[in-house]
Formats: C-alpha cells, sequence, structure tokens
C-alpha cells in the first residue's frame, strides 16, 4: 500500500535488467559451470534464484540445479523471540561436495541470515566455495559478511525497511523503501531484514 | 486463521489434544513436515534447541516413546537427561511434586512426562516453570502418538477431514484412543470404535464416535484401520475369556480388512501382540504403514519441542 513515506526504487524492468546483469557477472566468475549450484534462501531468495538459473540457460543454454534452503532453525534469535515464519522445508537434492554454490537472498541487511544459511549449507556436506548474490543491500552489517554480486546498493537509515516483492509471492515485481510504521506488511523477519 | 497468527502455539505446554485449537493442530502437522526432511540428510542434526536441557522423565516403562523423544531432542542440538521411575529416587518413595521441584532447581526448559496417573501432567505444570509435555498418562491422554498418527494418516490419505477412521481394541485402558478421538473429530475425521464390552469405558459416545461391538461394523467402508495393544500388564481380572477368543473376535487379518476400503492403511502404536491384536501377515503387509508411524514420530516430537521452545507465548494452559 503506497503511502507518503514509500518509495518505489526498482521496479520490473529494473528488477529485470539487475538479475541479467547479475546473471552476466556470475558467468564471468564462475568459468566451470559443470561445479555450479544456486541455492535460494526462503522465501524471496528462491524465487530469485530460479530467475537466475533461467537467465543462465538463457544465455549459455546450461541447467544449473537450485536448491531452497530454509534457515529458521538455523537462526541465533530462533529460541529467544520465539518462531517468525512457519517453518518450511529445506531442499537440496544434489550432493554438495565439491559443488561451487551460489547463495542468493532479496535483502542483504545485518548479515544474520547469511550467517545461518552459511551454518546450514555446510550441514549438508563441504562445498569447495560458497559465494553470496543479493538483489539489494541496504547496509547496516552486525557481521562480517559481504555479498559477490549485488543487484543494487541502497542506502538506508535503520529505521527503515526494504521491502522486496515478486510476482511468485506477492503477484508483482518492486523493491520499495519504507519509513517504520508506514508498512502495510511490516517486515516481520525472514528474507525481509537479511 | 491469518497468516501471522498461525505459526505459534498457544499453549506453554503439551498437556492434551483436549485444549488445542484445529489451527494449533495443523501448525503442528505441517512443521513436522519439515523436520521429516532432517531425518534423510547425512548430518541430521540441526542447532535449534542448542543450550535447550529438556527432561525425560518416564515414571512407566516405555522404549518407543522414550527413545523417539530422545532422538527427536538430539536432533535438535538440545541436551537430555533421562530419569526412569526404577532408578530414580521415586523408588524410595520420594513424591511427583518433590522430584519434579528438585529437577526445577536444575532449570530444565521442557519436561517430558509419562506417568501411570491420569493428569500427572497438568500437576506439574502447577508447580513447574518447565513446558511439560505428556508423553502418557495414565488412561488419560498420549498427544504425541495422536499428533504422529493424524501425520501419518495425512501423509497416506492427503486429508484428515472426512476420513472414516475405524479404532479397535482395548479402549479402557487406551490413552492413544482418547487423544485421537479429540484430535480426529477436531479436524473432521469421522470414528468408529469397536472392543469387548467389557474393555469399553462407559460414556466413549459422547465423545462423538460410533460405538460398535461388531467389529465387522465398524471395519466396514473405513479409510484407516486402528488397532489398539491388548494391555495385558493393565487387565486386573479377565476382560475376555483368553487372548485365542480375544483374537477371534478383535484381532485383525485379511479376511476382516476385506470389510475396508480396499486402500485402507493399517495402524498401530506399538508394541505389537502379534496373533492378539493384529495377525501377522497383516502387520508386515503392504497396507500396514506401522513402522512409518515410528519413522513421523520422531518429526512430529521435534516440532512439538520446536514450538514449545519458541520463547515467549501468551497464555498458560488451563
Amino acid at each position: 500500500m503506497p503511502t507518503s513515506n514509500d518509495a518505489l526504487v526498482m521496479d520490473e524492468g529494473k528488477i529485470d535488467r539487475t538479475l541479467t546483469r547479475m546473471a552476466h557477472e556470475i558467468l564471468e566468475k564462475n568459468r566451470d559451470l559443470e561445479s555450479l549450484v544456486l541455492v535460494g534462501i526462503r522465501s524471496r531468495g528462491v524465487p530469485l534464484a530460479e530467475r537466475l538459473a533461467l537467465k543462465i540457460r538463457e544465455i549459455e543454454n546450461v541447467s544449473i540445479p537450485v536448491g531452497v534452503l530454509d534457515i529458521t532453525l538455523y537462526r541465533d534469535d530462533a529460541t529467544t523471540i520465539g518462531p517468525h515464519a512457519l517453518l518450511k522445508a529445506t531442499h537440496i537434492h544434489f550432493p554438495i561436495d565439491g559443488k561451487k554454490i551460489i547463495l542468493v537472498d532479496d535483502v542483504l541487511f545485518t548479515g544474520r541470515t547469511i550467517r545461518a544459511a552459511l551454518d546450514g549449507i555446510i550441514d549438508f556436506g563441504r562445498p569447495s566455495c560458497i559465494q553470496l548474490a543479493v538483489l539489494v543491500d541496504r547496509g547496516h552489517r552486525e557481521l562480517p559478511i559481504r555479498a559477490d554480486y549485488v543487484g543494487k546498493n541502497l542506502p538506508t537509515a535503520r529505521e527503515e525497511s526494504v521491502e522486496v516483492h515478486l510476482k511468485e509471492e506477492d503477484g508483482r515485481d518492486e523493491v520499495h523503501i519504507v519509513r517504520e510504521g508506514t508498512t502495510s506488511r511490516k517486515a516481520e523477519g525472514g528474507s525481509k531484514r537479511a | 486463521m491469518t497468516p501471522e497468527a498461525g505459526f505459534r502455539l498457544r499453549h506453554k505446554h503439551l498437556l492434551g489434544i483436549e485444549p488445542l485449537e484445529s489451527d494449533e493442530i495443523r501448525l503442528i502437522l505441517d512443521t513436522a513436515e519439515s523436520f521429516l526432511e532432517i531425518s534423510k540428510r547425512p548430518i541430521k542434526k540441526v542447532p535449534t534447541l542448542r543450550g535447550r536441557t529438556i527432561v525425560n522423565l518416564f515414571m512407566e516403562p516405555s522404549t518407543r516413546t522414550r527413545s523417539s523423544f530422545e532422538i527427536a531432542q538430539k536432533r535438535l542440538s538440545a541436551d537430555s537427561l533421562n530419569l526412569a521411575a526404577s532408578s530414580s529416587s521415586v523408588s524410595k518413595g520420594e513424591s511427583l511434586v518433590d522430584t519434579a521441584r528438585n529437577l526445577e532447581a536444575m532449570a530444565p526448559d521442557v519436561i517430558v512426562l509419562r506417568h501411570p496417573a491420569a493428569g500427572a501432567p497438568h500437576l506439574l505444570s502447577k508447580v513447574c516453570r518447565a513446558s511439560i509435555v505428556n508423553a502418557g498418562d495414565g488412561a488419560h491422554e498420549h498427544p504425541t502418538q495422536a499428533l504422529l498418527d493424524a501425520f501419518t494418516m495425512r501423509q497416506k490419505k492427503g486429508r484428515i477431514e472426512g476420513l472414516e477412521v475405524a479404532i479397535v481394541g482395548d479402549l479402557l485402558h487406551s490413552r492413544v484412543v482418547r487423544s485421537n478421538i479429540f484430535l480426529l473429530r477436531k479436524l473432521g475425521a469421522k470414528v468408529r470404535v469397536s472392543g469387548p464390552p467389557t474393555l469399553v469405558p462407559p460414556g466413549l459416545e459422547k465423545l462423538d464416535v460410533a460405538v460398535e461391538t461388531q467389529m465387522d461394523a465398524a471395519l466396514e467402508g473405513a479409510d484407516v484401520v486402528m488397532m489398539l495393544r491388548v494391555q495385558k500388564e493393565r487387565m486386573v481380572h479377565g476382560a475376555f475369556p483368553s487372548l485365542r477368543e480375544y483374537f477371534h473376535l478383535y484381532g485383525l487379518t485379511f479376511e476382516r480388512l476385506r470389510q475396508a476400503k480396499p486402500d485402507a492403511i493399517v495402524m498401530h502404536p506399538g508394541p505389537m501382540n502379534r496373533g492378539v491384536e493384529i495377525a501377522a501377515d497383516v502387520a508386515d503387509g503392504s497396507t500396514s504403514v506401522i513402522l512409518e508411524q515410528v519413522t513421523n514420530g520422531v518429526a512430529v516430537r521435534m516440532a512439538v519441542l520446536y514450538l514449545l521452545s519458541g520463547g515467549a507465548v501468551g497464555e498458560l494452559a488451563a
């Protein structure tokens, strides 16, 4: 719900062009596509990982496997503030030993989600390396974590929140900056506060 | 159900199925789906309950339930402690409340209690700060068993609502049947029960189930056939003349199973008395889901412990 404190920063075309560029960057950096896999972090990292896989297929005609990671059980606040969202399953149906994993999420914020995701991935095996791709980096890191591929660097104030809407989850492709208190769906954790 | 409200339990304890709302039951079952996957990983462990202490207080013998809870706790990285009646001060005459207060002094987060007396977990929930999980109290309730049964039914049949469920056996001593009836009725299944008249508790029909004396009548057209164990250790005096006669009248054979739907599944909470309530070939047959119940039990108990350990929850259970 747009309000006066709600700014649209990316629309459908911009998100699509950004993902195309990120796909090219991923291909530029990883010449060995045999060992490349994408893992999306629930919830909005998953459609982003699928879109990147589609773009890589369009460019190189290679299918990259896509896994789904739910980091709820690895959160550092899982038992202090309780469940954030309905726990959903992790689906990584391919061996990850020796693979190059590109972890995909919508917003990089404190880095805590990524910390949890790294723990989650490592419980599935020993990848040769893990890289991080995010649609938006909004700053305010609390851990020494950085992204390898960034769609858009978005300077924000801490009290603002970044809302990513994707067609697969929300029916439309948009990124907004929302001033706290006016948000239509308060970022209650999950991928929103990454 | 709003999406935001649907991911927390409104209770601090799991004392039974009766106090739960249907959306809470669905939440536990949905959460358990995700935990099923963890048991298939090479590293079957997540760090979620790291640093949490769980006491398994078993005042009655149990292998399946206790080991299932124990594995669930280990896979969630909780620290667990097992106390059995035979090896504790209970055998020296300590009362349940005193045992609980002493345990409480060691600050456990969850106490899983199996007790021969109905209501023991409720008593404990009033004197302890820890969350209490009822792992079977007398002939009252066994909520995690009913949850794993429902989970298995949903997995095999795709739904609970509208299922015809036949429960056959010793209804008098069974806590499993009571929890199952509460759960299945709350989720919209129809329940018929059958057993020797001496083992049917009076007033059972008030729980909105059909009570049939003839086993065949209960089985007719059923989607699920759940057999209950004949609890020989609880039979004070002859409720029926002989085990052979029991098998003749209430034992599940392939012959009898023909009354149920062709795709009916056969369940049993274990431990089984082969040749008493269930024929060995039925127990091992393709329609039997008895071992899947055991597998699912771990995932369901992980879900319960996870949801109860989710920090501050609102009201306390009555």
